[in-house]
């Protein structure tokens, strides 16, 4: 069978299993929709927790951009973990004993204020929104370079998926839907990764086998004489082609790459989709278990994903350069027609030659014909429009995407079809998996803390939950929208989401659980000045300024704007501490609260 | 001794693994991975340099390590001041 039918048969029988389970977990009550009654089991809620976390930029994108960035890319692999522990061991406990729906409730009782609870509610849906609307354009992606459907129809096949189980089921049904959507993820990211480790190294276990030597096999393969390691090789290959060591850093200041990491740490660890799977547990313990299952599973895609980044780099390195067009690779010419990757030949030798600096000025697109074909240049390579740099500038005529090490990893290790069609349904599970946490955060947000605790406190039991489907209905309207049109910016905005968790809910929740003196005009103030600093501060470099405008010598202490949540988190902690001992103290019953959250079991 | 005491002496027990294992979890990332990678890359473990080995997988197994070492340690903790769920 070939790939197209594989890939429908595959993503189709994903789509029913994940519809199945929605009809089998249907929220019956608001507990069920919030916090799926909180009956899910640690190691269930630590699966369904990995597939929360991991989007389709984890499961599609991290591979290519860390083969991309060498050992800086490392920021992204520690930055995307750390926040765990911090989960674990300072947030996750606490807010299980809390006990309650949401983020803003929490933020909104504990500094028994309306004005914190809207502050977070608003930054709430900010952060979700910005996060959903790149995860439903990742739907539609998947769909149009493996399936051959415009972007547009996948995105509205995604949305009528997340709609069914989001809406019907909830937290319930969103949950067991993570459960099987991890174990599709992750097989599809360690098929291929496993069976490329042996290819090269012989070692199938791929986290040991980039740092093995290479194999007869691989030498043939890659055409190299002499064995050794595969690291060593790949360092050496870089040098000659004028690239810094693949294992070294530099491309980033030490100072940068610090910030980055812990901005993304703390912002992990302040994302209300991922704070509120912790409210599923049914204990306590359970809730500190949980973070390390999640972490467990999460760390399996993440200990993978930069000994993909090696073999690929490695692989495409070898079997690319210098090689003329007409025998470059398979694998090649097929990703050449969704655009992913491309050659132009500069000096007229039909060879293609890869080297530091980028081949083409601007998005690649292509030339074509009065019948709408691309049209086929001499050597039968697709014709790119856009303008090449000169050759004195750079000698690379090649454009390859980040993401095609991920997406062309089954066909570089040459394996059957269907493999290729479970990596499609990977990125699909990837993509809709965090889609689903997301909606869900907007949708308790606008049912239970914006109707039910500000407009209409009398909201019944029932009449909250209608409020909840329908705010998850409008909640995927909006998202699909966005993902059929997106904003320029949304890869602008990640850093957003981060920094502005990182700058707000990050403090405010760790002094609220472990400084009973925290006051709420502390909380309020703090929250305002991490988030209008952070948020200044990005706005600045990212839109208001040309890109020449975002570099290192205009930076705040050479911190870029990925990274400067770190220190919106900082003026945060510092605003707090100094307007709460400026305050009147909160009243006794908070304090007694906050000193509650600290045992598991009802104290008096 | 109090009830309250036992209480307070609980929470500070707690704390105090909080710091040493969050210590911990600096100094492998942001130490071994990021401020004192080059130096560590020197070392060689099979064929990783040992920096560069930290920041791409070392601090993520000791992560969930730590994560592991804790949820130990506190249902101890909770069992022994008798705190625990019932």
């Amino acid at each position: 069978m070939d790939i197209l039918t594989w890939t429908w048969i595959i993503v189709g029988l994903s789509f029913a299993l994940y519809i199945g389970i929605a009809i089998w977990a249907k929220a019956k009550t608001t507990g069920d929709f919030y916090v799926a009654a909180k009956q899910v089991h640690p190691v269930l809620n630590g699966m369904a927790t990995g597939a929360d976390w991991m989007s389709a930029a984890s499961f599609i994108s991290m591979a290519g951009l860390i083969s991309f960035l060498g050992r800086d890319g490392s920021m992204y692999l520690m930055g995307w973990t750390g926040g765990y522990v911090l989960l674990a061991m300072l947030l996750a406990p606490y807010l299980r004993k809390y006990g309650k729906y949401t983020v803003p409730m929490f933020v909104g009782e504990r500094y028994y204020s309306q004005t914190a609870r809207v502050v977070a509610l608003i930054c709430a849906i900010f952060v979700s929104f910005t996060y959903v609307a790149g995860q439903m354009r990742g739907v539609g992606v998947v769909f149009s370079r493996f399936l051959e459907v415009p972007i547009n129809t996948g995105v509205l096949i995604g949305m009528a998926i997340v709609f069914f189980y989001a809406v019907l089921g909830g937290m319930k049904g969103i949950t067991y839907t993570q459960v099987a959507q991890y174990c599709v993820l992750i097989v599809a990211y360690l098929i291929p990764a496993i069976f490329i480790s042996i290819m090269l190294t012989g070692n199938p276990i791929p986290q040991f086998g980039y740092g093995s030597s290479l194999s007869n096999n691989g030498m043939q393969l890659l055409g190299v004489n002499e064995g050794g390691y595969l690291l060593d090789k790949l360092n050496g290959i870089q040098q000659e082609l004028g690239f810094s060591a693949y294992t070294s850093g530099g491309a980033k200041s030490t100072i940068d790459v610090f910030a980055i990491t812990f901005a993304l740490m703390v912002g992990t660890a302040g994302l209300p989709h991922i704070i509120i799977r912790f409210f599923t547990t049914p204990t306590i313990r359970g809730a500190r278990a949980s973070a390390g299952w999640a972490l467990l599973f999460i760390a399996i895609l993440y200990t993978t994903a930069p000994a993909v980044a090696s073999f690929a780099r490695l692989n495409m390195i070898k079997t690319l350069n210098n090689e003329e067009y007409a025998h470059a690779p398979s694998w090649f010419k097929n990703w050449e027609k969704t655009g992913l990757v491309a050659w132009k030949d500069k000096n007229s030798d039909g060879i293609m030659q890869f080297a530091k600096g980028n081949a083409f000025d601007g998005k690649i697109a292509f030339e074509k014909g009065p019948d709408g074909k691309t049209l086929k240049g001499q050597y039968g390579e697709s014709v790119v429009s856009t303008k090449q740099t000169p050759l004195e500038k750079s000698k690379n005529e090649l454009y390859i995407d980040n993401d095609i090490v991920v997406l062309a990893n089954p066909e570089i290790a040459k394996l059957p079809n269907w493999v290729v069609a479970l990596v499609a349904a990977g990125g699909l599970a990837a993509a809709l998996s965090t889609a689903a946490g997301l909606l869900l955060v907007i949708a308790a947000a606008i049912s239970h803390d914006l109707m039910k605790s500000i407009v209409k406190p009398d909201l019944s039991e029932t009449g909250e939950l209608i409020w909840a489907r329908g705010a998850a209905g409008l909640a995927v309207c909006v998202a699909g929208y966005f993902g059929i049109n997106p904003p320029g910016f949304v890869a602008q905005v990640v850093a957003f989401a981060f920094g502005l968790a990182a700058s707000s809910f990050f403090p405010v929740i760790i002094m609220g659980i472990f400084w009973r003196r925290a006051t709420k005009e502390a909380a309020i103030l703090g929250m305002f000045s991490g988030i209008a600093f952070t948020a200044a501060y990005i706005i600045y470099f990212k839109f208001m300024n040309p890109p020449s405008f975002n570099v290192a010598e205009n930076w705040l202490w050479g911190i870029s704007p990925e990274g400067i949540g770190t220190v919106g988190m900082c003026i945060n902690f510092i605003v707090m501490i100094i307007v709460s001992n400026l305050t009147k103290q909160p009243p006794a019953h908070v304090q007694e609260m906050v000193a509650n959250l600290r045992y598991p079991r009802e104290i008096k | 001794m109090s009830d309250k005491q036992e209480f307070k002496a609980y929470w500070k027990e707690n704390l105090t693994y909080i710091i040493i294992l969050l210590s911990i979890w600096f100094v492998v990332s942001y130490l071994f991975g990021i401020i004192l990678a080059d130096n560590l890359d020197g070392i060689k473990i099979f064929g990783f340099p040992l920096g560069f080995w930290f920041a791409n997988q070392g601090s993520e197994v000791i992560f969930v390590i730590l994560i592991a070492v804790y949820v130990k340690l506190m249902n101890k903790l909770d069992m022994k001041y008798d705190v625990h769920e019932q």
